[in-house]
C-alpha cells in the first residue's frame, strides 16, 4: 500500500484539537504521522493542499443507498462513489432495505458490494426488529458478528412500548448503539407536512411537532430508566432538541442527530406543492430551524448527517401525496456544513466535528479522526471552490434536492478511504497528484 | 399561484382562488353576469367556444360538479369529453404524465379536473402543453374555486358590493376544500369580515393566517353575519374521534331558525350541497326564505361559462342576444 504526503494543508482534527498548517503523513492504510514525517518516510505520491482543509472523512449518519431492493434509485457502488466524491468517507446504512437488514446475509451482501466500489466505508445498521415490524427481536449478536456497528427501527418506529424498551436493552446487552426514530406513528396519522401555515394553505394533512416531541418524551423516559444509550435520528423540532438538552443535563446517555437540510429549509419550501422538499420528518417553522441550528453550535444535537435518500425521477413528479419523501444528499453535504461555517453559526473545527468525529462517536464507530495509527479516512477539501448545484452537478443517482440553484461554495478536491485515494478518479489523477 | 397566470397576467389556469387580484375576480363575476342574461333565453347557446373541445377529467366521482361543468361547455359551443378515471387506475403504479400525454395527443384545448390529492390539480397544470388550460373542479382539501366564485356571485347579487360585508363559514373547515377557496376569493374581493367557525377538532392550525376571525362558539360566530355558508360534514368524520355524533354536532353547528336570529336579519344562508339535512342544516332552515341554495347552483352555470371562456381566450363580454342558432 502506498506511502502518501499530504503537503501543506491546513488541517483540522477535533479529536486531537488541532487546527492549524500541518503535513500529514499517511501508510499502510493509517495515519502515520501529522507535522514532522516519521522516520525513514519516503513518499510514494504527494498531494498538494496548499490554501485547502485536511481533515477527518465525513462520517454520514444516515444514507439510503436502494441495495437490495430500489436498485432503479440508486446503489451502493454509485451511491459510494458519489459520496467519495464528496468527502464523505463512511456512510451509515439504516436497515430498511428489502429485504430488510435483519439477518446477516443482507449484510454480508452489503460489504461485499462496499469492497467492490472501493469508495466510501458502508456501516450497516442492523435491524431492531425482525422486519422492523416492531413485534419480535432481530438476532442482534448475529448482526453485530456480521458486521453491523449499530441497530435502528430504520425509520418503523415501533409502536409498542415494551417491546422497545426490551429492544434497547437486548441492544445494550451487545454493547450495540441504538439509532431511533422519533416520531409517534399515531399522532403522524398520514401527515407528511408540518400542521401549520404551509399545510393549511395547501389542504394537506399536517404533523404536529408533538408527533416529535411524544416520542422523543416516551424514549428519554426508557432511557431514565434503564440507562441504555440510545441515538435519537433526525430531529426536526426545536423542542424536541430542548428536551436533549435538558437529557443530557440530567446526565442521561441521549445523543442526537439532524439532517442539514434542516439546518436551511422550513415549511415554506413546500410552497406551490415542491415535492423535492417533501422530506421525513417534514421540514417545519423557521423558529424551529434556529432552534435546531442553537442546538447544533451548542453540542446538544453532535452529529449532523445528509439523509441521502435518492430516487428516480417518476417518484417526484406526481402529486404532493402520490410523492416518495427524502432527498439525494451525498453531493452537497460538505458544502452545506461549510456554508454554517460562512454564516457564523459554527467554527470550521466544530463544523468538521458535526460531520465526522460526532456522528462517529454517538454511533461507536473509530472513524472521525486524524490522530496517528488510525484509518487514513481523509477529506481535503478546497473551501472556496465555487459551484451551482444543478441535476448536472450531482453524482449520485439521484438528482432529487431542494437545493437545486443553490451558489454553495467547498469541494472535496481528494478523499482517501483507508490510505487509498477514493477520489479523484484515475482519470483525473495524474492532473491534480505531483510526485 | 403564478401557474395561473400568462406573463401578461392574463388567466390561463383557474387551480385556486389564492392570490388572484381584484380585478381578475371582479371580471369573472362581471362576464359571468352577462352569461347569466343569455342563461334567461329561450336559445341558451352562444359560439363563444364552439370548435373547442373540454374534457371533464375526473379522477374522484362528482355528478353535479360534473353536470354544471358539462352544460356550461355546450352552452358556450363547445365539445365535450367526459373521462371519469376509476380509482383503481389511479393506484400509486399509474403515471399521470403518461395518461395526460395520451390526452393531449388528442388535440384538447382545456381539462376540468378533480382529483382527491391535494395539488393534483396544479401538478397537471404544470406539466400540460403549453396552450391547454386546467380549470380545477376540486383537489382534494386544497381548493374548489368555481364553488368560491360562484358563492362569491351569489352574494353580490343579493347583498350587493362585498366590503361592508360580515361572511361566517360554519364547518368542518379542515377537510375543505370549499371553504379555503371561499376565504381567498371573499377576501380578494374585499369582504368586510370573514369568519370560521368550527369545533376545534375541526379547524386546521394557523388557519387565523388566511385573515380569516376563528369562532369555536356558533352563536357568537353568527353574531351579525350578513351571510351564513354552511359546510357539508362527511359522514366519516365520526372516525378517528374528530366528533362524538351527528347529533351532538348539529347541537352545537348545525343552523336553526333560532340560531339564525343571532344574525342580521337580512342574512342570506348559502350550502355547496348536497345538504345532510339535521345534520348541518335544519330543513326548515334550507327551505325557508333567507335560503338561496338552489340560486347557487344555477349561478353555478354561468360562473363556470364565464371561468371557461376566459381561460380560453374568448374574453369579451358575451353577447347579449345569440348571435345565431347554434346546431348541436
Amino acid at each position: 500500500m502506498s506511502r502518501i504526503h499530504i503537503r501543506g494543508g491546513h488541517v483540522v482534527d477535533p479529536a486531537c484539537g488541532l487546527n492549524e498548517p500541518r503535513d500529514v503523513y499517511v501508510g499502510d492504510g493509517r495515519i502515520l504521522a501529522i507535522g514532522e514525517a516519521p522516520a525513514s518516510f519516503v513518499a510514494d505520491e504527494t498531494l498538494a493542499a496548499e490554501g485547502q482543509i485536511v481533515a477527518p472523512g465525513l462520517v454520514d449518519g444516515a444514507a439510503r443507498l436502494r441495495e437490495p431492493g430500489a436498485s432503479r434509485k440508486g446503489g451502493i457502488v454509485p451511491e459510494a462513489r458519489a459520496a467519495a466524491t464528496g468527502g464523505i468517507t463512511t456512510l451509515v446504512y439504516p436497515p430498511d432495505t428489502r429485504p430488510v437488514m435483519d439477518t446477516p446475509s443482507v449484510v454480508e451482501l452489503v460489504h461485499s458490494r462496499c469492497q467492490a466500489a472501493g469508495a466510501a466505508r458502508v456501516q450497516p445498521l442492523g435491524a431492531l426488529t425482525r422486519e422492523l415490524e416492531g413485534a419480535y427481536l432481530a438476532e442482534m449478536a448475529a448482526l453485530r458478528d456480521a458486521g453491523c456497528v449499530a441497530v435502528s427501527d430504520g425509520g418503523h418506529p415501533v409502536a409498542d412500548t415494551l417491546i422497545l424498551r426490551r429492544a434497547i436493552d437486548y441492544a445494550a446487552t451487545f454493547a450495540l448503539p441504538v439509532m431511533l426514530t422519533p416520531e409517534d406513528p399515531t399522532l403522524a396519522e398520514g401527515g407528511r407536512v408540518h400542521e401549520g401555515e404551509t399545510a393549511t394553505r395547501l389542504g394537506l394533512p399536517g404533523q404536529p411537532s408533538a408527533t416529535e416531541t411524544a416520542a422523543v418524551g416516551r424514549i428519554l423516559a426508557l432511557v431514565e430508566e434503564s440507562g441504555t444509550p440510545v441515538h435519537l435520528g433526525r430531529l426536526s423540532t426545536a423542542r424536541a432538541a430542548e428536551m436533549v438538552a435538558a437529557a443530557q443535563r440530567a446526565q442521561l446517555p441521549v445523543t442526537a442527530d439532524v439532517a442539514i437540510h434542516q439546518l436551511f429549509l422550513t415549511e415554506h419550501d413546500c410552497d406551490a406543492y415542491n415535492t423535492e422538499a417533501l422530506v421525513r420528518p417534514p421540514l417545519r417553522t423557521a423558529a424551529d430551524r434556529d432552534g435546531l441550528r442553537r442546538a447544533v453550535a451548542e453540542g446538544t444535537i453532535s452529529a449532523i448527517c445528509s439523509d441521502h435518500q435518492p430516487h428516480d425521477p417518476d417518484a417526484k413528479a406526481c402529486p404532493f401525496a402520490d410523492s416518495e419523501t427524502g432527498l439525494s444528499g451525498v453531493d452537497t453535504f460538505l458544502a452545506l456544513a461549510l456554508r454554517l461555517v460562512d454564516e457564523g453559526l459554527l467554527s470550521l473545527p466544530e463544523a468538521i466535528h458535526r460531520v465526522s468525529l460526532g456522528p462517529a462517536r454517538a454511533l461507536g464507530l473509530s472513524a472521525g479522526t486524524l490522530r496517528p495509527g488510525s484509518a487514513a479516512d481523509v477529506a481535503i477539501i478546497d473551501p472556496r471552490a465555487a459551484w451551482r448545484v444543478t441535476p448536472e452537478s450531482l453524482r449520485s443517482r439521484g438528482r432529487n434536492t431542494p437545493f437545486i440553484g443553490w451558489d454553495l461554495a467547498g469541494r472535496a478536491t481528494a478523499t482517501l478511504v483507508g490510505g487509498r485515494v477514493a477520489h479523484p478518479g484515475n482519470e483525473a489523477e495524474s492532473s491534480r497528484r505531483q510526485s | 399561484m403564478s401557474v395561473q397566470l400568462d406573463p401578461q397576467g392574463q388567466l390561463r389556469h383557474l387551480i385556486s382562488t389564492e392570490g388572484l387580484p381584484r380585478e381578475l375576480l371582479t371580471r369573472i363575476l362581471d362576464t359571468a353576469e352577462s352569461f347569466s342574461g343569455v342563461l334567461g333565453k329561450s336559445v341558451k347557446k352562444v359560439p363563444l367556444l364552439r370548435g373547442r373541445t373540454i374534457v371533464n377529467l375526473f379522477f374522484e366521482p362528482s355528478t353535479r360538479t360534473r353536470t354544471t361543468f358539462e352544460l356550461a361547455a355546450q352552452r358556450l359551443s363547445a365539445d365535450v369529453l367526459n373521462i371519469d378515471v376509476a380509482t383503481s387506475s389511479t393506484s400509486k403504479g399509474e403515471n399521470l404524465l403518461d395518461m395526460l400525454r395520451n390526452l393531449e395527443a388528442m388535440q384538447c384545448d382545456a381539462f376540468v379536473v378533480r382529483h382527491a390529492d391535494s395539488g393534483a390539480a396544479e401538478f397537471i397544470a404544470r406539466n400540460v402543453a403549453p396552450g391547454v388550460s386546467v380549470i380545477n373542479a376540486g383537489d382534494g382539501r386544497h381548493a374548489h374555486p368555481t364553488q368560491a366564485l360562484l358563492d362569491a356571485f351569489t352574494i353580490r347579487r343579493h347583498k350587493g358590493p362585498l366590503e361592508p360585508l360580515t361572511i361566517a363559514i360554519v364547518g368542518d373547515i379542515l377537510h375543505s376544500r370549499v371553504a379555503r377557496s371561499q376565504i381567498h376569493a371573499l377576501l380578494g374581493l374585499g369582504a368586510g369580515e370573514v369568519r370560521v367557525i368550527a369545533p376545534r377538532t375541526l379547524l386546521p392550525r394557523a388557519i387565523e393566517h388566511l385573515g380569516v376571525q376563528v369562532y369555536e362558539d356558533m352563536d357568537a360566530g353568527l353574531e351579525g353575519a350578513d351571510v351564513v355558508m354552511m359546510l357539508r360534514l362527511q359522514h366519516e368524520r365520526m372516525q378517528g374521534a374528530l366528533l362524538p355524533s351527528e347529533g351532538e354536532f348539529f347541537s352545537r353547528y348545525g343552523l336553526t331558525e333560532q340560531r339564525l336570529e343571532g344574525s342580521h336579519p337580512e342574512a342570506i344562508v348559502m350550502h355547496p350541497g348536497p345538504v345532510n339535512r339535521g345534520v348541518e342544516l335544519d330543513p326548515r332552515v334550507a327551505d325557508g326564505p333567507r335560503s338561496v341554495i338552489l340560486r347557487q347552483v344555477t349561478n353555478g352555470i354561468a360562473v363556470r361559462m364565464a371561468v371557461m371562456s376566459i381561460v380560453l381566450g374568448g374574453q369579451g363580454e358575451a353577447p347579449t342576444e345569440p348571435l345565431e342558432e347554434v346546431a348541436n
